[in-house]
């Protein structure tokens, strides 16, 4: 709000890859009727009060921040992508990112 | 670039935040919960093709066409679902009108609702700590920082928007506009007068 002289500004939809790519998970997962709308929106405005509670959160990162981690715990309780395995396939990614040469396209090994 | 550095041959790693959601993607597409193609269609039509370029043409077509316009502010819905635009998240879209007597602001205070099939995706502005906490308290504060004056003699109401009940503030029409067609008024309206935290471009 600090700087509303700039709101008139072109702005793109999503800052981040990421913060589309989570999005469009979510949006899918409630269209197949894995958690309906209201049950989403009830669960991301508890975790966004709650990261505002020391800090004004100012619409951008953090948003989509408090957003993977309202989709985390959602997902964890219902079992169909629950912590550990998350950390696991993160991991993986990881390391995938670090060991594949740049200008390849990045897999996960079978392993992963 | 670290990718470019000869002893990091690799390519460039995501922050912490994106290989998370690479792991969930990878966890729920495994297990047939989500299909990637789905979630490149999500994006592509949040990215390119929905956006206030549709609540402008409703808008437009409430301006020229009074039938529409009482249609619209009696159960705005099925009126925007038969131009295309309806929620894939199932709300309903309720359309408040500005008059001289009272000026209409939009605010989700517990997260970000807001008419996506109509707007799109909010801008950070409206995400943020600082609108949310503010728009209700200090309605015509808010609105000075925005650079709308409103008449002492017209009220400010605010709508907070919830998951089912999305609000679209339907404008004033700004004069010497009567001979414009529904193609330069949708030009007029912007994203930020369907919020109520602007007001309709003027006619060149």
């Amino acid at each position: 709000m600090s700087n509303c002289a700039a709101h008139s500004a072109p702005e793109p939809v999503f800052a981040e890859p990421w913060h589309a790519q989570v999005f469009a998970v979510t949006v899918a997962l409630n269209e197949a009727g894995c958690f309906d709308w209201p049950d989403w929106a009830t669960r991301f405005s508890q975790t966004l009060k709650r990261h505002g509670l020391d800090r004004d959160l100012d619409g951008g990162d953090d948003y989509f921040h408090a957003w993977l981690e309202t989709l985390e715990q959602l997902l964890d309780e219902q079992g169909s992508a629950v912590a550990g395995e998350v950390t696991q396939y993160r991991n993986a990614w990881e390391k995938a990112y670090l060991t594949t040469p740049h200008g390849l396209p990045v897999r996960l090994t079978a392993d992963g | 670039m670290p990718h470019d550095d000869p002893d990091h041959p690799h390519a460039l790693l995501p922050p912490d935040p994106a290989l998370r959601v690479k792991a969930l993607e990878t966890i729920l597409t495994r297990k047939g919960l989500i299909d990637p193609a789905a979630l490149d269609e999500i994006i592509d039509t949040y990215q390119n093709k929905i956006g206030p370029q549709n609540g402008a043409r409703v808008v437009a077509r409430a301006w020229i066409d009074p039938d529409f316009r009482k249609a619209l502010l009696a159960d705005a819905t099925p009126v925007v679902a038969d131009l295309g635009f309806y929620g894939r998240q199932g709300e309903h879209i309720v359309a408040v009108e500005n008059t001289p007597d009272l000026h209409n602001m939009v605010v989700c205070t517990l997260c970000s609702c807001y008419p996506w099939p109509l707007l799109g995706i909010p801008p950070g502005w409206y995400k943020s700590d600082a609108y949310r906490a503010r728009a209700a308290r200090e309605p015509r504060k808010v609105l000075a920082e925005f650079g709308v004056t409103l008449p002492s003699e017209t009220a400010v109401r605010v709508w907070d928007s919830t998951a089912e009940i999305r609000y679209l503030v339907l404008p004033m029409r700004p004069a010497g506009t009567e001979g414009l067609g529904e193609d330069d008024l949708a030009a007029l309206v912007t994203r930020d007068c369907m919020i109520g935290t602007g007001l309709p471009k003027e006619p060149s």
